[in-house]
């Protein structure tokens, strides 16, 4: 057998790609859009009385959240999967016809589920739920999805080359167990129509679980989405994709195993913290509470086996664009994993508890980790699936300081206007009545409200700027090798 | 010192999933072993204002409105007394969400009326000057789905003995009936009824109209389920 390197098969990660581009533009444009709303109500009616049903930031905002959620990042972890999987288990997807065809069915109907999402939750059909609105026809066209994933990941494991699993299989692997717990658990739902014999909307369910029970179940769920969807993915994402692109090797094993296993076992226990001062039991919220400090360890220790790797090679953070959101990416996941840890303070809580702090602190995560890891993984992909250079260098580099630019106004807005608002709640005067009205609040953050719009705005642009550059990129000069190494090539 | 785990996947897989199970286990089974029991006073939703919280969960109110008062002063100053996890044995799913865009609502049925929920739903800007919240006018010409309703309290009758039709402890000793009809037919009619009552105080030419000719718009259950949170 002659000795050359493996033809990897890219088909279902190139469709992933795509998907996490144009889903990525849809969920982010209704974000923009509804951000907007806050500040200019009359957005709400933009399209007319007679629509304003469908566009009223409530009925939009369930689209945002789930759009980003499932739709963007879902599809890039997806995407990084059908090309990472191959090139660490040292396996093609072309070897196996089984393999390639699920990949292929899994894209096509993830498709029609998130097309189902969008209908449904446009009609009002939601459950209500955090990150798990979609109601039940839904829920278990997403259970097959995620099934169809478990096995094109435990197959290709399956007809493996390399035995031993790279740091980001175990995240992977850790990613499909997670999120099928949380979501089987947290979706526990009745449909009415079938227990009622047959009456009212057929789509229509109950939960399972009632009140404060309700409220435990789906923080637990709701925060560990945030861990099997923002986290434990993107991280899987770093560990392949930094090393790849500045040809260093990750700095410590022992550090990576210390953060895995301790990320898998802490992350769990904290969900707690979205529950301070309710009505859950005490010592959940204390459990809450401590555990979401001590989360700060794995988180850093991930974030900091990063930017260790990048020791000695620090001028690729100056030369290339690509390495400079890998650094921001791991930068933003130390700044975001510091922010929860604090919020979660009881005392801190009282204050930051249901002001804009808590989407500004979701958004400094989702934007400046999330998005940028999900950016830099596809950049440097691109070119490897359609073996060309990226097209524009300079056109990622100005992607870069838009989008930070516009972070920076995110965070900054939203810290402003949360603490501001949480502030003026609990005041009260010399003769002890509240100080200010509720509308007092709402009228005080109104310039932050626009300019946290504007902060969504720059970081859209730079997705538009990224689609173009990947779009462009499929007709730039094709690369002499055939199997790139570390740096990624780009056009000026 | 892993080496051998990394090198075997389903041991590798079993051991993430008891790790990532191990604190759900401790946290959320001691609190299952209690059910959510209503504390006193705490009645099931009747057919009119179940549907109206539908009306509330369709348009996604609690993506900006919490219905839960936390125990500080300054919160239940503003909103009343602070909510009991009994309060909220009967709300399938929770409603407490997690940003407060415009105020909490857990007991805006104390201080907020019929006529005020009509004026305001219509147009905020003219009760509240300044209010960022946008009108509900559909909500005047929509019918509301009352057989979903019906379909719901018959499953959370039988599932989880949800106590229609029974007596209900209130805090001043007597007991109170929620009704749930029997049929599909009994329903509407209680509904209706309900209805009736809600929009005698309402001056929505239209509203009236419909219900005269036994039609329930969306407002008239969205407002029945207002009035209940107390």
């Amino acid at each position: 057998m002659e000795n050359r390197p493996l033809e990897y098969d890219y088909t279902v990660a190139k469709w992933f790609m795509w998907s996490t581009i144009i889903l990525g533009i849809v969920g982010m444009s209704v974000g923009v859009f509804i951000a907007f709303e806050l500040a200019f109500p009359s957005l709400n009616t933009v399209l007319g009385e007679g629509l304003s049903e469908y566009t009223a930031f409530g009925r939009l905002r369930p689209l945002h959240t789930d759009a980003v959620a499932f739709g963007f990042t879902v599809s890039g972890i997806f995407a990084t999967w059908y090309y990472v999987g191959q090139r660490v288990l040292k396996v093609s997807m072309a070897e196996s016809k089984f393999l390639m065809t699920l990949g292929k069915l899994h894209f096509i109907l993830y498709i029609l589920g998130v097309a189902a999402a969008v209908i449904t939750l446009l009609m009002g059909y939601t459950t209500s739920k955090e990150y798990a609105e979609f109601e039940w026809p839904v829920d278990i066209a997403i259970v097959v999805v995620w099934v169809m994933w478990g096995v094109s990941i435990f197959g290709l494991i399956g007809i493996r080359r390399e035995k031993s699993l790279y740091i980001s299989v175990w995240y992977y692997i850790a990613t499909f167990l997670g999120v099928a717990m949380l979501y089987l658990f947290n979706n526990m739902e009745i449909p009415t129509y079938f227990a009622s014999g047959g009456h009212g909307d057929i789509m229509h369910s109950v939960s399972a679980y009632a009140g404060t029970n309700d409220a435990l179940v789906q923080w637990w769920y709701g925060h560990n989405a945030v861990a099997f969807v923002f986290t434990v993915p993107i991280i899987a994402m770093i560990y392949y994709f930094l090393p790849k692109e500045s040809g260093q090797a990750i700095y410590s094993y022992k550090l990576s195993l210390l953060s895995f296993w301790g990320l898998m076992f802490v992350y769990l226990w904290a969900g707690g913290h979205h529950l301070l001062f309710s009505t859950v039991p005490d010592w959940v919220q204390t459990m809450g509470s401590v555990f979401s400090i001590v989360l700060i360890l794995p988180s850093w220790g991930s974030a900091i086996n990063m930017l260790l790797t990048l020791k000695g090679e620090w001028q690729q953070v100056a030369s290339s664009p690509l390495v400079k959101f890998l650094l921001l990416a791991s930068t933003f996941y130390m700044f975001s994993t510091l922010e929860g840890p604090v919020q979660a303070v009881k005392s801190v809580n009282a204050i930051a508890h249901f002001t804009d702090w808590i989407p500004g602190h979701v958004h400094d995560g989702t934007l400046g980790w999330v998005g940028f890891m999900i950016i830099a993984s596809i950049f440097h992909m691109a070119p490897r699936i359609y073996k060309r250079e990226i097209y524009s260098k300079s056109l990622m580099t100005a992607q870069f300081w838009t989008q930070t630019l516009g972070i920076v106004f995110y965070f900054t807005s939203m810290w402003i206007a949360g603490i501001t608002q949480g502030m003026m709640w609990r005041a009260h005067d010399e003769y002890g009545n509240l100080a200010y009205s509720f509308m007092d609040t709402v009228a005080v953050i109104h310039p932050y409200m626009i300019l946290r719009g504007i902060g969504g705005t720059l970081f859209l642009i730079g997705v538009f700027m990224w689609a173009y550059n990947i779009y462009k990129t499929m007709s730039a000069r094709p690369v002499e090798e055939s199997e790139l190494h570390s740096a990624t090539p780009m056009g000026a | 010192m892993f080496h051998w785990l990394e090198k075997n996947p389903f041991l590798f897989a079993v051991g993430v999933f008891l790790v990532i199970a191990f604190a759900g286990l401790i946290t959320l089974l001691p609190s299952f072993a209690q059910a959510s029991r209503p504390v006193i006073g705490t009645t099931p939703y009747s057919t009119l204002e179940l549907a109206g919280r539908h009306v509330y969960i369709k348009n996604s109110c609690n993506a900006c409105h919490s219905q839960l008062v936390r125990p500080f002063k300054s919160e239940t100053d503003r909103y009343g007394d602070y909510s009991l996890s009994g309060e909220y044995a009967y709300d399938r799913p929770f409603l407490w969400g997690s940003k407060r865009t415009g105020p909490d609502l857990h007991r805006v049925g104390n201080y907020r009326t019929t006529k005020w929920h009509e004026n305001h739903m219509m147009d905020p800007k003219a009760l509240v000057p300044g209010s960022i919240m946008p009108g509900y006018k559909w909500m005047f010409t929509n019918l509301v789905d009352i057989d979903t309703a019906y379909a719901e309290q018959i499953t959370i009758e039988s599932f989880f003995g949800v106590p229609y039709n029974k007596p209900v402890p209130m805090k001043d000793g007597t007991t109170k009936i929620v009704k749930m009809g029997k049929t599909l037919n009994e329903a509407n009619s209680l509904a209706l009824a309900e209805a009736k009552l809600v929009a005698a105080d309402m001056k929505n030419q239209n509203v009236k109209d419909m219900i005269a000719k036994g039609q329930i718009p969306e407002i008239v259950a969205i407002i029945a389920y207002m009035n209940s949170l107390k």
